[in-house]
């Protein structure tokens, strides 16, 4: 029996990666929630499991996601100049130097977010789609023009929320308007699968009664919760040196996304001595 | 200790933050799902044309509004008409 499960769970994850390419939006509408955190710690995690994956920082102007992965120094060319053909997709492509199959696009800096269109965009989505099986892309804060163009195209979104009243609210927006707004919504496609990730969680603080609880946001906001990552001391260390939360091996906060990344795929979170919080809240 | 007995009988914060986003992203999405909400400020801008070429009204006088029931919804248009003296009758 239990060879016939192992059997299966192979076979899903061979499907898996011959799958279509998957294009993920991180997003949130509020600012500083964790959404370039999330994007490097799920991009990280994915090429971890030998996924090819490619992380696209869409917040033209305000460019961060090359120093939270730690490649700030190596950016020549970025994602507007490959939309003006100005340089090819793989000069402005860095590839990380840890992880094999993983590779970032740099947002530019000196541009504005109205840089993006949604026919150039697409352009290097879809040639993109051609060399990764997931193509996160990191979503500038806000509802305007830059967030649009990081979700028009996705198949599923992370929907990264912090236990706090404007956040939800704001989180509940952008639900709205990945049901309104993009590509899958417009041309009346299956709908974008939408996840939900608490980030900055403080169990005693709810213990306490003073923060919401995972349980209660995932009411309020009706979606699947896919994990609840701990407010940790870990996560701005790992910022300040450049590395993803996800190669931080003693990182409880890392750890909780790799469990989020398992679910994503569809995998059971491995068993772990000292159960982790989404477990211990949700029993699973 | 009238310290503690204060903040025991206070309801925790995160039930009143729990209580707040419910009724907020309920209404966002009640306003969101109305089939209506899309053209509403259009319909408005037209109706006030319409009711212009007869009667002088201000923007202000026609009022829209879509109100939910369980499961239909009413589109209530109140328009304010001017005092009958100015009333203006435009005969074709």
């Amino acid at each position: 029996m239990g060879n016939i499960s192992y059997l299966l769970l192979r076979a899903e994850k061979l499907a898996n990666q011959n799958s279509d390419p998957k294009i993920i939006v991180v997003t949130s509408g509020k600012g500083g929630v964790g959404k370039t955190t999330t994007s490097a710690a799920f991009a990280t995690a994915l090429a971890l499991r030998n996924y090819p994956t490619v992380v696209i920082d869409f917040d033209v102007g305000l460019r961060n996601l090359d120093l939270v992965m730690g490649c700030e120094r190596r950016v020549v060319f970025d994602f507007v100049q490959v939309i003006n053909g100005e340089c090819s997709l793989n000069q402005a492509l860095i590839k990380d130097r840890r992880v094999e199959n993983l590779y970032i696009l740099p947002a530019s800096q000196t541009r504005d977010k109205d840089a993006l269109t949604l026919k150039g965009v697409a352009r290097v989505l879809e040639a993109l789609k051609k060399r990764f099986q997931y193509i996160i892309c990191d979503s500038p804060a806000g509802i305007e023009h830059g967030a649009i163009m990081a979700m028009y195209f996705a198949d599923e979104a992370l929907i990264v929320t912090n236990p706090e009243v404007s956040s939800v609210r704001d989180s509940d927006r952008i639900i709205g308007m990945l049901a309104s707004k993009t590509r899958r919504a417009v041309q009346n496609l299956e709908p974008i699968k939408e996840h939900l990730l608490l980030t900055r969680y403080v169990e005693k603080r709810v213990g306490r009664g003073d923060m919401i609880s995972a349980k209660d946001v995932q009411e309020i906001l009706a979606i699947n919760l896919l994990g609840v990552i701990p407010e940790s001391s870990s996560v701005l260390q790992s910022s300040n040196a450049g590395i993803p939360i996800t190669l931080d091996q003693n990182s409880d906060a890392g750890e909780a996304y790799h469990d989020a990344v398992a679910r994503f795929l569809g995998e059971e979170p491995p068993k772990r001595d000292k159960k982790g919080l989404f477990s211990r809240l949700f029993g699973n | 200790m009238s310290l503690l007995n204060y903040f025991s009988t206070q309801p925790k914060s995160a039930s009143i933050a729990k209580e707040r986003l419910q009724i907020i992203v309920a209404h966002q999405r009640r306003e969101r799902s109305s089939i209506m909400s899309d053209f509403l400020p259009d319909l408005q801008k037209e109706l006030i044309e319409v009711v212009r070429k007869y009667i002088e009204i201000r923007d202000e006088d026609v009022n829209i509004r879509v109100e939910q029931a369980e499961n239909y919804e009413v589109l209530e248009v109140n328009i304010a008409l001017p005092d009958s003296s100015i009333v203006k009758i435009h005969t074709k």
